[in-house]
């Protein structure tokens, strides 16, 4: 242990928890998890339910690989990550059948898809193999949060001007229908997923002329 | 530096504490899950008598409308009657009956391979004075099974609501069959025929109009969801069937 304890929060540390959310964020700049983003995010309610339960995985997945990292062989890494991605995946899954049975009913197959969501397995090979249970940790709840925030806002848009309704409430007044206002049915579609990805990109970028590639 | 020895005994011990953490807390879940299921089983029944209910009161609405609940044989003879929370007659509750199986048991004997005889479950139930005969349909749509209740009338011919459900069909087309204004065509609609022969009801592709289906027999089928809709028909058939001798004894 090094004398001089590096604090919880350092700057580094606090680094690790905001750039997935915007500089390298798993959605907009790694471009990962991209069908989980196009499928749960027709309503509000599921995608925060999945933006949880990524949260939960990643987090503790995160820290898991981090504990047991110097026991992993290099020959069986992958299959140990695949078993614990694996394993907190099915157990979200049944807490979700037991406690929100509706919403697990909607997410259907991709809580169990969550599995093969890149950003776990890219996040336990590419940090948590390597670095302390603190920063994977931290690592693990930054990349989620980055996927999260993601979902809702795609969610936001699409259940808004695709049924009229936020997390079920109504909100747009009926005057409006009266007025031949309709809710436009391709929002509901997948496509439309990615294209408000891809507005968030193009607005991302705008902002911040650095993450423009040069080609 | 990582020895094969220590590669598997690693592995095993991984393994096997995953699986005892899975297994305990699926253990622990279990009753929540079943909850769950069984209030959505109540949920589909009263849906189709068309009784709102939401997940949490349904099991308190369906123990105020049944009458009471059957398991009918395909002689049309009772076996069973669940009548205010008690076992009257036979020995298995109607609503525990696994209808997946019994239609099974049913294929089996009809081939003459068992001679156990198949149970089908019927709910009669008492809405706004009038009676209603609620029957648990099952089958295949194009990816997986399909399923939903069919509410009749007094007259056990008539339908006054169904509603259906899918495990996977294909959304936009097939799965469809969930909406209300798939189990809205069905009302009205007549399973037997003005010489009192069973017909069922037929989903009919390109609409019932240029059929040469009678209009009270057959209902529009989904464009592009043809494979799904035939397993709908095949599905009323199958099972609407089991009932018709019980509805020849006791219904008039």
């Amino acid at each position: 242990m090094s004398d001089r304890r590096e604090p919880l929060f350092s700057a580094k540390n606090r680094k690790l928890l905001t750039a997935p959310l915007s500089k390298e964020n798993p959605i907009t700049i790694q471009v990962l998890g991209i069908c989980s983003a196009l499928a749960v995010t027709v309503k509000l309610e599921p995608a925060f339910v999945m933006a949880l339960s990524v949260t939960a995985v990643l987090a503790v997945g995160n820290v898991v690989i981090s504990l047991l990292r110097k026991t992993i062989a290099p020959r069986i890494r992958i299959i140990v990550q695949l078993v614990v991605i694996a394993a907190l995946v099915i157990l979200v899954d049944q807490v979700l059948k037991a406690f929100v049975y509706d919403v697990s009913k909607q997410l259907s197959v991709f809580v169990g898809l969550i599995i093969t969501n890149c950003i776990i397995m890219g996040r336990f090979e590419a940090f948590a193999m390597s670095n302390k249970v603190w920063p994977s940790f931290l690592d693990g709840l930054g990349n989620a949060a980055g996927y999260g925030w993601i979902l809702i806002v795609v969610a936001f848009f699409r259940e808004l001007l695709g049924s009229g309704t936020i997390w079920g409430y109504k909100v747009i007044p009926q005057g409006f229908y009266d007025f031949g206002y309709k809710d436009n049915g391709l929002m509901i579609l997948p496509p439309m997923a990615l294209i408000v990805v891809g507005i968030i990109i193009w607005v991302q970028r705008n902002k911040d002329k650095e993450l423009i590639e040069e080609n | 530096m990582f020895t094969n020895r220590y590669i598997f005994t690693y592995a095993s011990i991984m393994v096997i504490l995953v699986a005892a953490i899975l297994s305990t807390a699926s253990m622990v879940l279990k009753p929540y899950q079943e909850k769950n299921i069984k209030a959505e089983k109540i949920q589909g029944i009263l849906i189709s008598a068309e009784i709102e209910a939401s997940r949490s009161d349904a099991e308190k609405l369906f123990d105020e409308y049944i009458v009471e609940e059957l398991a009918v044989n395909k002689e049309g003879d009772v076996i069973s009657i669940f009548k205010k929370g008690k076992l009257v007659k036979g020995d298995v509750r109607p609503f525990d009956l696994n209808l997946k199986e019994q239609l099974n048991l049913e294929k089996e004997a009809a081939k003459g391979k068992s001679d156990k005889q198949a149970l089908f479950p019927l709910y009669i139930m008492n809405y706004n004075g009038k009676q209603i005969y609620v029957v648990p349909v099952r089958g295949m749509g194009l990816w997986g099974p399909i399923w939903g209740n069919v509410a009749f009338g007094s007259d056990f011919n008539t339908i006054t609501g169904a509603k259906f459900d899918h495990k996977g069909e294909t959304p936009g087309l097939g799965a469809e069959i969930s909406t209300n204004w798939f189990g809205e065509e069905f009302k009205g609609k007549t399973i037997f025929n003005k010489e009192h022969q069973f017909v069922s009801i037929a989903v009919v592709k390109g609409g019932v109009a240029n059929s040469n289906i009678n209009l009270s027999h057959g209902v529009d089928a989904i464009s592009g969801g043809t494979i799904t809709s035939n397993g709908v028909t095949d599905m009323l058939k199958d099972c609407l069937k089991n009932y018709v001798q019980y509805i020849d004894k006791n219904v008039k």
